[in-house]
Formats: C-alpha cells, structure tokens, sequence
C-alpha cells in the first residue's frame, strides 16, 4: 500500500461533471505537478482550489480539485479529488496524464480495500462498499448503502446485546451464588428468552437469503420441448430479438441469455435448446448444457404447448426439474385445448398466449410471489447482503438449537450457556467483533493482499 | 555481607506461597516482613475459597503450593457451591481460623529448609542497570541478592480511611512503608492508588443468634488439597448465620451519606465494584428493601464475628447506629470498627508473563501490587512469582499457564494484558474456557507442571499417576460393557427412574443419560475404584460433548497464541495502525497475536493489519 493509485470515481460519461480520485502518499506531489494555479502542496486540508490540469504546457481541461490529506479521508490516506468536465475524452485524458506521472490504476475496489485496511471502515461496511461497486439494480444499491451506513451492524449487535445479558445473568448466577438479591436464572426461564433471539435470527436469515437475489438476480430458466414457445417467451420478456425463433425443431441451439428488470430485482433469463434424445452432436451439446443450466437455476419455466397431449418427453423434463422452484407456463392458450390440465395441478401453473401477449403479466406476478419480491422491495433493507454474513448468521442460529437441545437434555445451566456464548461469538464474527484467524482468510481471499 | 538467591518482601499470602517455592527449589531465600505476627494474616473475610477463587486454591495444590494444604489444617466449616449447577462452576469455600491458619504458615515456613524470616521493612531497592541487586532495609542495610519479589499487599503507602479521618498505616494498625512506591516511580513504573474495605467486627456474645438465620457447613466434609482427607467431623462445623439490612438501616446511611470516606470525598483510591460497600449497595440499588449480611466465626480463640457484606467508610458512631439497627444485632457490641484502606500499586501491565517487571530485571511483583484483591488471587500470583524467579536464576523458560489451562493463567494474562483500574478480583466469567478449568481436575491440569518444577515429590506424583490410569481403566471398562434389552435390566432402569432399554448399550453411553450416576452402573459391574475417580469418569463421560466443544474454542484461541510477535519489533513502521492500537500495543507489547487481540483499545482491524504486517515479514 505504499503506492499511489488512481481511478475515475464517477459513471463515466454520464453527467456533467467526472471525478479522478487520486490516493496514497504522492497524491498531492503527483498532482501539483500538472495543476496550474495555487501550490497544492501548500494549501490547508479539506479545500477546494480552482485552476487547469496541464500537460507540459498543453492545457487539458479546467477544473476543481479538492485537497484531503491523511488522516481524515476516505481512505486515511492523503486524497486528491479533481473534479473536471464530464465526457469521455477529457475524463480519460487526465486518468492517463496521472497514470504517466506515478501513479497506478486502481483494482476495483482498492480505495475501500484501503480503507478498510486503514481501519476507516469496519468489515460489514468494507463489504458493502464492494456489494455497492457491484450492485445491478436500485434495490440492491439500497441495501449496500444500507449496510454502509451501519443499520445491519447495529442489528446484529442488538442482538448480540440480548444474548450478552442473558449470559451476564447466568454468570452473576455463578460468582455470587448464595446472594438472594439476584435473580436465579433456570434452564425454564432461558426457554422463552432463546426463542425470542432464534425467532429474531431466523428473521433476518430469510429475509437476507430473499434478498441475496438482489445482487445475483434471479436465474431463471426456460426449458421445454422444441417449439412450444421457449423463444418467443423470452424474446417478449427483453422485448429484444436476440435469439432465433423459427419453426423448425432445435435450432436454438446455444444458450440465449438476457436480462429484464422486475421491479428492481434482476431477473437473468436463459433460454435453453430443448432437451430430447438427439444424435446430432451439436444439438446433444445444447441438451447437455440445458440439464446442466437446470441444476444451477434459481427458477425454471417448463414451458407446454396447449395444443398438444403431455408427451413422454414433457414428462421428463418435468421430472427433471421436480426439486426446483417450477412455474408451468402453458401456452398457445388461443389454441384448442389438447393438454391435459389435470395432471398440472400440483404445480404453479401459468396460462398464456406469447403471441396474442396474454398471460405474461401473470407469469411475472407469479414470480414475484414465488420469491417473495413484494416483502424485499418493500422491506427496511436490514439484512445481510453477502454469502459470508449470511453463512455465519446460519451457524449461530445453529448453535442456538444446541442450546435448546441442551435445556431439553437437561444439562447444567453453565453447560447450556457454553453454546449461549458461542453463538454470541459467532455473530460478532458477522460485525468483525469477534476477531479470528478465519477473518483474516477472508480478508485475504476478498481483498486480495499479498507481498 | 548477607547474600541470598531471593528476597521475598511482605508476608502475606502471596510471599508466603513465593518464599516457599523459591526455598523448596532450592534458592537461598529470605523473607522480609513488617512483623512477623502477621505471615498469613487474614485482615478481611475468615474465608477462603468461593466461586473462581476456590479453584485457583485447588490449582496452588496441584503446583505445589501450600495454601490448600493450610486451610485444611484451619478451616472452621465447609461448603461447596454452586452444586445444583454444573460440575465447571462448583466451587469450594472454607470458613478459616484466623489464629490457626497463620500459625500453621508460620509453622511450615520455619520449617522449610533455605529459607529464613527476617523482621523489617524494605524502603528501597538496590538496582544498576535496570537490573535487581537487592533491597535496603528501613534501617539503612543492604541485602544483595540476584532475584527480589515484591508482595507487599497494601503496605505500600497505606492509608487507613475512616470518616474523614485519615491515618497513614498498614491493616491492625501497623506501619506503611513510606518510600518504597516512589523509588519504583523513580525506577519507571507507573504507580496508581487502589482503595479496598472491610466491615466491622462484632463481639460474638452480644448478638442476638435466635433472631438470625443458621447457615451450617455442608453434610459431606471436604479436603482444599489432593493430598488431604478431610480433617475435620462434619458436626465440629462451627456455623455461620444470616441477618438483614432493612429501611431503617438505609436511612441511616442516606441522612450520613456525606460523611463517609467514600462519599465525603476523602478517597482517591478506586475500589472494586464487585465488592461494595453497604453505601454503595444503598446508593446504586435504592430500590432494595433489605441486602443480606452474613455473620461469620473468625475464630476458635476469640470472638469476633465478622459481618460480611457490611464493609463502610462512616464513621464511629454512624457505623454504631447502622449495625444497631439491623435485627439480631440491637445490642452488639463492635469490637473493631469498619475502615477502607487505600494504597499504592504498580500498573501491571509493566509485567511479563511471567510476572518478571519489564522496566527492572530479576525484579518480580505478586498480590495487591499487582491491583489484585483477594488472598486466593495474592497466593495464586506468589507461587507463580517464586517458581519464575527460581527458573530466572536456573536459566529456563518460564512457567506460563495459558488461559484454558488454569484460572491462575486467566488472572495474569489479564492483568498484564489488559491492566486494572480496580482490585481485580478472579471471577468464573473472566474464564472463557472455565469448563476446563474444574475444581475436580485441577490436578489433571497441573500436577504434571508442578512435577517437572519440583514441587512435587515422587510420592504425591506416584499417587496422582494412579488417579489418571485408573480414570482410563474405568472409562475403557465402560466403553467395552454392554447391556440388553433383558426384563431384569429394563426393572431395574425403571425402579431408579430411568428409560427402559430397547437395544444394546454400553454402559458409557448409559452413564451419559443425566439420572444415571456410577452408583447404577455398579448395579451392573464391579467399580471398585476411589470416589475421586468415578467422580471424575461421570464428569468425563457425561459432559464430554461440552468438554469437546470448549476445547474446540480453546484451539481457535491458541492457533491465534501461536501466531508469535517477534520482541524487537517496531510497531511505528506498521503502517495504518490506529493510534490508540499503536499506543497500546508500544506499552504492552504484546507476545503474540492472541495476546494482542485481548488488549482492549486494540480492534480487529488492528489486528489484521499487524496480522498481514507478521506475514509479509514471514
């Protein structure tokens, strides 16, 4: 971290103004050196100074640079933000001026990275920061802001407050035991109490698993015999021609993906070859892939076709998705009706016409339901937002079942609270209070630091 | 010239247990105490023993050390606690005989060979080059020798507080030591004041025991050392008695709240939360009607009962009108008045692990200078003081005791990790592995240390290599046992109130089931064993889930010990550490990344940075 690094923080072309960051201990030298007006390297922290980025004597653009220095910055390190006109050219002509006079172009992510190294930010925070530079839509930008501003933290540690004064009762128990003043806490009296912390756990788990497809979206799958409409279904949903739509059997052949927006949750859709017994090797190929997209997907839309009996192979692919999240998208219901909707019963069952556009708003609401988008979109963004946090909440809800088995088993109060405290660890692993060697793993695989 | 390996100053609980392992090793040893009536003294609760503490007792004796082996020859009752609750936080406690166990110590240490007493007190050290040569007497002489161990209780600077009335001293009326405290400021160390209290003591005669509660000693008798039966007759038991505090009492205090040491503002000391005074249980719990107060015997040669939980600063006649209002005790008479006692202590932070000062060589602190409270506590530090100021002298590797391997190690970890602003008193909640750290296998933890020390002779080491095999021979005769299904078996579950069979079991997994003890299973197969072995397969068997799990925590902890920080490093080139994590970690200079992350003001974001710091270096 001793370098100096460089990046446009702002969208690129979008808006009127852009903004380099610089960072590290040559931020303000590095500069200076192609500033035209006032000494920076003179001026107090936190200001703002007007001028012109120059090359040599070539004047690049007209801007306003803010000075921070060490350590009351993003970064804690010394900070230089040049704020200059919005476009792509003179954006990336003054990135590059900077790149050629010492400084490096930062990794995504390496200001937060330093940051947090720095001990401006803590875990969750770094986390979201990084959750943020990825996010795909509005409602995960939310959440990762959410998180950034420290809600989750205080969440967890409420939590963590709960349980403390649970423990902090047994033990007063434990060092002051003949004193009638305190309270005795009993196995019976924990029951209720641990419910009540589980009941809250398990809350924030669901509602962070529904949330995780926020940053991943939704993968889902269109599956279904050739020609019922698997195309066609998808083309109107990204409303887009991306993938071939021809009568003839098989010729989407290669994996289509696009992507729509459902209010606010991305949603990836894939259309797949068909998935039937095929000796043409590059069919099979496509076939192989489908089964294989299937295992992977979030959701699969078996789409039918109205218009035909359930065939052998309908049934199959029905078998094959039968431990997924399914919805059966009937179509071509402006046709006769030949299949037999008895059979579809048990299952989330859609009918529609691609072509007459009928059917598809109810598809999506289907969707919606099935996920429960409604309570995510709505909800108050206290969740946690990665695979790690989300991980560790699993194991100390986990733990708070031994805790039960504990009390149920009979054993010793100060036995039972051996798992209490674990649990109490566990989460302050979450917030980065707990401080252990598998934190230092995840910095290093997150963050990439090395020599 | 008088010359000697090690010189032990004060007498107390702490320099007794140091003089002793010092001179058992084979050091020539001196101990320099004020007066020589007071080795051993109790000047607080006639008790020894409790939650935490009772255990730190069992790990002296485990060591080799001589205060479990003390109270047993004086002990007035006992008691284990906490028995309705898991075998981790039982505890014993002794009612002690504050004539007897004194002179028992006395006794043992005339008797112990290498060491002489000597009756002065030291008012300054002898050091050059940062390193010990020895002490000087009050009257001007000089001892020389190699390694000094500092257990001067509150004697340093002493001040006894009572009112407004403040009166330089030591507990009993005896002489502080005046300059000692400001050649260790001289020296370097960091000097702070503590304050600690006791309650008043009451003429047994003129209570009123019909209007007080019985508080007997336990039906079983107990021994503190493992070497010990039980010396006492469960009916010799001399017993202790309940009262209350009630409104008037609190009225009392609140109408003469001003004129207390403590409330009056004559104290600078801080003094221990965890033990109150009756002003501050009346102050901070207003809404309690009543606080209870045990009356305990403090002797068998004299009268005085010592009235716990009642430790005051007011003065005379305030403390008269408190104790007179409390049922039982209208007329009693107070033989000594209540006082709080403030004096000087080093910032144990200053100390190594091994309890050696960092800012003087060979120089070594125990007890209530260290900011300890509590005779368990000074005992517990003392040993370890005198068995690290012997290895110093031979060369070797100190005695550490890690954190999951006994309360004596949590106690000196904390201190010299996290310091105190208080008196630090052991607690079971400052353990975070306390189900490894049982009255019951204190020996299993230690005696093998304790060994290899050489406080423990071949004899008592025999007998405890017997203890752990036949542990193992009990366990395996179970796991190999089984029982089935048959109709007298299933009668016989059923008749001592357990679940009937409906397959095969091994008898280790049946002693699992809670209602089972080596009692039933004995119905099953001869254990002729001696009770502290069964009791200790029960624990073993039964809770071995949980035992598993807490040495699962403890590995984490020690993977995190195991990381070492180099001694020579400097943190002013670890770029990016808070300056609050700098700051500390430049003071207590932590010995390994474990150590460090207890540090409070040191974050995890310190840590992982210093982690990535000792990395890069590899």
């Amino acid at each position: 971290m001793n370098d100096t690094i460089v990046a446009i923080s702002t969208a690129l072309g979008v808006g009127a103004i852009s903004i380099v960051r610089v960072s590290g201990k040559d931020a303000i030298k590095i500069v200076n050196k192609q500033f035209k007006g006032k000494n920076l390297e003179k001026v107090s922290s936190h200001t703002i100074h007007y001028g012109y980025i120059v090359d040599k004597e070539e004047v690049i653009d007209e801007v306003l640079v803010s000075i921070m220095k060490a350590p009351k910055t993003f970064t804690k390190e010394d900070v230089v933000e040049i704020n200059c006109h919005g476009g792509i050219t003179t954006t990336n002509k003054i990135l590059e001026l900077m790149l050629t006079k010492g400084c490096r172009l930062a990794e995504p992510g390496e200001f937060t990275k330093r940051a947090f190294l720095n001990g401006r930010i803590d875990l969750v925070n770094a986390e979201a920061v990084m959750d943020l530079i990825n996010v795909k839509t509005e409602t995960a930008r939310k959440g990762a802001i959410h998180a950034l501003e420290g809600h989750i933290s205080k969440y967890i540690r409420d939590l963590r407050q709960e349980i403390l004064e649970i423990l902090a009762s047994i033990e007063v128990n434990i060092d002051y035991p003949e004193y009638e003043d305190i309270e005795i806490m009993t196995n019976q009296k924990l029951v209720p109490k641990i419910k009540k912390v589980k009941e809250s756990l398990k809350q924030i788990i669901e509602k962070s698993e529904h949330s995780q497809i926020l940053k991943e979206g939704i993968k889902t799958v269109i599956v279904g015999r050739p020609n019922v409409g698997k195309s066609s279904l998808l083309n109107h949903l990204i409303n887009e021609d991306k993938a071939i739509v021809t009568d003839i059997e098989g010729t989407t052949r290669d994996i289509v993906e696009g992507e729509i927006n459902l209010d606010g949750i991305p949603l990836s859709l894939i259309d797949t070859a068909g998935i039937r017994t095929t000796d043409n090797i590059i069919e099979k190929i496509g076939v192989d892939k489908s089964i294989h997209l299937i295992e992977e997907a979030d959701l699969v839309i078996v789409v039918l076709n109205n218009n035909e009996p359930l065939t052998k192979e309908d049934q199959e692919i029905l078998d094959k998705v039968q431990n997924k999240t399914v919805i059966v998208a009937v179509n071509k219901i402006d046709l006769e009706n030949k299949l037999d909707m008895k059979k579809l019963e048990d299952y989330p069952l859609i009918q529609m016409s691609v072509s007459e556009n009928k059917g598809i708003e109810e598809l999506k609401n289907k969707i919606k339901e099935l996920f429960h988008l409604s309570k995510i979109t709505q909800g108050d963004y206290n969740y946690l937002s990665n695979v790690r946090q989300i991980a560790l909440a699993k194991e100390s809800l986990s733990i708070l079942d031994e805790v039960e088995q504990g009390i149920a088993d009979e054993m010793p109060i100060d036995m039972v609270e051996i798992d209490l405290k674990r649990a109490w660890d566990k989460l302050g692993e979450i917030i980065g209070e707990t401080y252990t060697e598998e934190l230092l793993d995840q910095l290093f695989s997150q963050f990439c630091l090395g020599k | 010239m008088m010359q000697y390996d090690i010189i032990v100053v004060g007498g107390g609980h702490a320099g007794c247990e140091a003089s002793l392992a010092s001179a058992r090793l084979g050091n020539k040893t001196l101990l320099v105490t004020g007066n020589i009536k007071n080795i051993a003294d109790m000047p607080c609760n006639p008790s020894i023993g409790g939650p935490a503490k009772g255990i730190i007792v069992r790990e002296i004796d485990a060591l080799g050390g001589e205060m479990a082996n003390n109270i047993d020859h004086s002990s007035l009752q006992m008691k284990m606690l906490n028995t309705k609750k898991g075998p981790a936080v039982q505890a014993l406690r002794a009612q002690g005989d504050k004539i007897t166990y004194p002179k028992a110590m006395l006794e043992t240490l005339k008797s112990t060979k290498n060491l002489e007493i000597k009756e002065s007190l030291v008012e300054h050290l002898k050091v050059e080059d940062q390193k010990i040569k020895g002490v000087i007497l009050e009257d001007g002489k000089f001892i020389e020798s190699k390694a000094v161990i500092l257990t001067t209780g509150t004697y340093l600077k002493g001040m006894v507080l009572v009112g407004s009335k403040k009166t330089p001293s030591g507990p009993h009326g005896e002489r502080d030591v005046k300059f000692l405290s400001d050649d260790l400021r001289n020296l370097g160390f960091t000097i702070q004041r503590l304050k600690t209290g006791t309650p008043p003591r009451l003429e047994k005669d003129s209570i009123d025991f019909s209007k007080t509660q019985l508080e007997p000693g336990d039906d079983t008798t107990y021994a503190f050392s493992f070497d010990n039966e039980p010396m006492y007759q469960k009916e010799d038991q001399v017993p202790c008695h309940l009262v209350y505090s009630n409104q008037k009492t609190h009225e009392i205090i609140r109408a003469h709240l001003k004129e207390s040491s403590m409330y009056g503002g004559y104290v600078e000391g801080i003094g221990p939360r965890y033990c109150p005074s009756i002003e501050d249980k009346v102050v901070r719990f207003a809404d309690k009607e009543r606080h209870q107060l045990f009356l305990e015997p403090e002797s068998l040669y004299y009268d005085d009962i010592y009235l716990q939980g009642f430790s005051t600063s007011m003065p005379h006649e305030v403390q008269e009108e408190m104790v007179h209002s409390i049922v039982g005790l209208e007329h009693a008479k107070i033989k000594k008045y209540a006082y709080a006692i403030e004096y000087d202590a080093i910032d144990p932070t200053q100390l190594k692990q091994s309890l050696e000062t960092k800012v003087v060589e060979n120089l070594f602190t125990a007890g209530q200078i260290n900011g300890t409270s509590g005779y368990e506590e000074a005992a517990g530090q003392g040993l370890i003081a005198g068995i690290n100021a012997s290895l110093k002298l031979q060369g070797k590797d100190p005695l550490i005791l890690k954190r999951n391997e006994a309360y004596i190690g949590v106690l000196i970890d904390d201190l010299v990790t996290k310091g105190t602003k208080e008196p630090y008193r052991m607690l079971t909640s400052r353990a975070e592995y306390r189900l490894l750290l049982r009255h019951d296998n204190a020996d299993l933890r230690l005696r093998e240390y304790g060994h290899q020390i050489g406080l423990i002779n071949e004899e008592k080491y025999q007998r405890f290599q017997k203890k752990k095999q036949q542990i193992e021979e009990v366990i395996n005769l179970l796991k190999e046992y089984k029982i089935t299904p048959k109709k007298e078996v299933n009668e016989y579950l059923e008749k001592v109130g357990s679940t009937p069979l409906l397959d095969g079991m091994y008898l280790y997994d049946l002693l699992k089931r809670p209602e089972i003890t080596c009692k039933e299973i004995e119905h099953f197969i001869t254990l002729d064993y001696p009770k502290e072995v069964l009791d200790q397969v029960e624990i073993q068997i039964r809770y071995a889930g949980y035992i598993e799990k807490a040495n699962k925590e403890a590995e984490k902890m020690l993977s995190l010990e195991n990381i070492k920080i180099p001694v020579d490093i400097d943190y002013k080139k670890i770029k990016n550490l808070a300056h609050e994590a700098l700051q500390k970690l430049m003071d207590i200079r932590p010995t390994s990344i474990g150590q460090a992350s207890r540090i409070s003001g040191v974050n995890p974001s310190d840590i992982a940075i210093l982690s990535v710091y000792l990395k890069k270096q590899g």
